[in-house]
């Protein structure tokens, strides 16, 4: 009879902070304690506090176990287990792990990670096994499917997706029951549905953890998006880089047409859906839908221009729906729990949460999913736990390579997609970068054009040859060689781009340059008339000094320079080569008496 | 091939054994003491029987059974606490399994407290 649930995730970023050694090593000690019989262990996706990882819930009491090492097991087991102890010391609080003081823990809703989250995209996220679909079953699973298919008509399918206000997740946000209705209306015999699951801006990794907590939810959704527009096949297009991901997906393929809920006749409906997958090399282009379903049709992903829209002719010319995976896994819910809840979540345009994948310079790395509307300082300082080392918040970015930046002054803006495009940035896909006070906005600004440019399938001249040039002009303020005209021609590029480019990675791609010009210009003015870099990182407008009265003449930073740049005398103060000088920072590192600085 | 009949019936089936993980603080506590002295009067087969009749009488999703340590009462071990939301602790001493299957079905179903079994009629006076 088992009385406790032992939950491990089993996600990307667990799974490289050990989490499966821990389960092998649980799964001893249980047997060694004769407890296999009384204590399941359930190996489950993402819980999006992937900073604290490990992590593990003992169930029912709630008890959130982080950072647990393999020694931490036995007394887990011996402890917790057996005698119903919690281990404070490793059971999560808002304060960080290891304070936990008295016996009274929070619930893991109440701190102050989950408190402010809902989630519904990653609402099996952590709580089912992926890999088991009864556990999916248990939490509604597929009664959506059975409803649409029993009950529904695919117009009224529809209707109520259209109704709902749900908007694609992928970024654009377009609204999906349009999306549906257009591929619909289109005549022909043979239709397509595909998931985008080729997540691919840097730090971003929302649909990576729905795939791998979640699989069936994708699953469920693209074959009840299938009957609404008349499609019997569907196609995910997922990341090689995700093998957790396609493993899960696999498996859960594989159940769903074991129990006949993919393949013919589901549920006695005459209705048929099958379903494959479609690997992506890493391409980002590939996440633009065009270049997505020419990588499918096994062609080199390059995009194409639009219209036709791929509801109208898509994939191998046929109209096609193609989402988002966290769009996919809204669909259930909005089936079984109706218009009216979604309607209630988020704000008057932007209906129910967005999942984000919090990174950067912020205290609690991880995964979380807030309604729409919630303003950004709610996401960074309570949820993310502010910024770590007492440092200034600077700005966020969100929307990645393709968006822009939120500055500080514009931390309390609810975050829906028509807030964020006024302020010149964009919802995307959910990556967002938070940025302290020690980051260069210009140098962030480059480093998203080196990011497009490398990615440039290089099929339009505006994307190609634009954005290099933009990224030479910004090398250029960067090593300090730039001038004030340089300014006017970045905007007018950036422009021209914008309007001529193929298709969104082009026509995104200058969004990083123009969102910090208008918030943070002073500083392109800094490196331009100052030749100075006033968050210190652009290596060719700093140097380093050593402060004479400071300086002990310790020797230390002269022995671990590895240019030799360093000089001076044992007991009186060193001088460091400015000429020889590689900017490394090894010497500011190496002083213990905060005698070198930079300039 | 599955049918929605068939659905049904993996989803009841299911649902009571991943119920214990949607805790959400509104459900009747059942706790069993479980320190040393707990165990060392028996604690284990009331834990047991506990947790096999919940699941019988269906009733997960409102009920956990959950353990803790000692609470400093050990000569009246095994002690069971039942803490229903918005009434007063019960506690039950010198437990047994077959005190516990009756605790489940009078108290935990039925609504009634098992008042010979609670520390006030054993605690000698």
């Amino acid at each position: 009879m088992i009385r406790s649930h032992v939950l491990i995730c089993g996600g990307t970023g667990c799974t490289s902070s050990g989490s499966a050694k821990l389960q092998t090593i649980l799964e001893q000690e249980l047997a060694a304690r004769g407890l296999t019989e009384e204590i399941k262990i359930v190996k489950t996706g993402c819980f999006g506090l992937c900073e604290h990882g490990p992590v593990m819930i003992v169930y029912p009491d709630g008890t959130f176990y982080s950072r647990v090492q393999p020694e931490d097991i036995a007394e887990i087991v011996e402890e917790h287990l057996l005698k119903g102890r919690v281990v404070t010391r490793l059971a999560y609080t808002d304060t960080g792990d290891g304070e936990a003081k008295t016996d009274e823990l929070p619930s893991l809703s109440d701190t102050a990670f989950y408190r402010s989250q809902q989630r519904i995209a990653l609402r099996n996220c952590g709580v089912i096994n992926p890999e088991v679909i009864d556990e999916y079953i248990a939490m509604d699973g597929y009664k959506a499917l059975g409803k649409v298919l029993t009950e529904m008509t695919p117009a009224e399918v529809i209707d109520v997706i259209t109704k709902s206000g749900l908007r694609g997740r992928g970024g654009a946000g377009f609204p999906t029951g349009r999306k549906w209705a257009f591929a619909a209306a289109t005549p022909g015999e043979i239709k397509y549905v595909c998931c985008n699951a080729d997540e691919g801006d840097p730090g971003a990794f929302m649909d990576r953890s729905v795939l791998e907590g979640d699989p069936h939810a994708v699953i469920e959704a693209m074959t009840i998006a299938g009957y609404a527009i008349g499609a019997h096949q569907g196609y995910v297009y997922v990341r090689a880089e995700y093998p957790i991901a396609i493993e899960r997906l696999r498996i859960a393929i594989a159940q769903a047409k074991e129990y006949g809920l993919l393949g013919k006749n589901i549920f006695g409906s005459g209705f048929d859906f099958d379903l494959d997958l479609r690997f992506g090399a890493g391409a980002f282009v590939c996440g633009e839908e065009t270049a997505l379903m020419t990588s499918i049709e096994g062609q080199r992903g390059e995009p194409r221009p639009r219209p036709p829209f791929p509801a109208v002719k898509g994939l191998f010319g046929k109209p096609t729906v193609l989402n988002n995976v966290e769009t996919y896994a809204n669909i259930p819910l909005i089936i079984n729990n109706g218009v009216e809840w979604f309607n209630s979540i988020g704000t008057e345009t932007s209906k129910g949460t967005k999942v984000f994948a919090l990174v950067g310079k912020v205290n609690n790395t991880g995964l979380v999913e807030v309604p729409m509307g919630t303003p950004l300082r709610t996401i960074i300082e309570e949820i993310g736990g502010g910024i770590p080392n007492g440092k200034k918040f600077k700005a966020a970015q969100t929307g990645g390579p393709s968006g822009g930046c939120i500055p500080a002054h514009l931390i309390d803006t609810p975050i829906d997609y028509e807030n964020l495009l006024a302020i010149g940035s964009m919802m995307g896909s959910g990556g967002l970068i938070v940025m302290d006070e020690d980051t260069c906005m210009v140098d962030i600004a480059k480093f998203f054009l080196e990011f497009t440019v490398d990615e440039s399938c290089g099929k339009c001249t505006a994307c190609r040859i634009g954005t290099k040039r933009l990224l030479q002009i910004l090398d250029k303020i960067t090593s300090g060689n730039g001038t004030m005209e340089d300014l006017d021609t970045l905007e007018e590029l950036a422009a021209h781009i914008k309007t001529t480019a193929l298709c969104g990675l082009g026509q995104t791609a200058p969004n990083p340059i123009l969102s910090t010009l208008r918030y943070f210009k002073d500083e392109y003015i800094a490196h331009i008339v100052d030749k100075r870099c006033p968050a210190g990182v652009c290596k060719a407008l700093l140097s380093y000094v050593i402060d004479a009265e400071k300086c002990k003449g310790c020797t230390a930073c002269a022995r671990k320079c590895p240019v030799n740049a360093i000089s001076g005398s044992v007991k009186n103060p060193h001088v460091i080569d400015t000429a020889k000088c590689i900017k490394c920072g090894a010497c500011v590192e190496t002083c213990r008496f905060d005698a070198i600085y930079k300039k | 091939m599955k049918t929605l009949a068939e659905l049904a019936e993996i989803r009841e089936k299911m649902k009571g054994k991943v119920a214990m993980r949607q805790n959400d603080g509104n459900e009747t506590r059942i706790i069993v003491g479980m320190g040393t002295c707990g165990i060392a009067a028996g604690a284990r087969p009331v834990l047991a029987a506990l947790v096999e009749e919940v699941s019988k009488e269906k009733l997960e999703e409102t009920v956990t059974v959950t353990q803790t340590g000692c609470i400093g009462i050990c000569q009246y071990e095994p002690v069971v606490e039942v803490i229903e939301p918005g009434k007063e602790k019960v506690t039950y001493v010198k437990m047994t399994a077959e005190k516990a299957q009756r605790v489940v079905a009078e108290h935990i179903k039925g609504g009634k407290v098992v008042t010979a079994f609670t520390i006030g009629a054993n605690v000698a006076k």
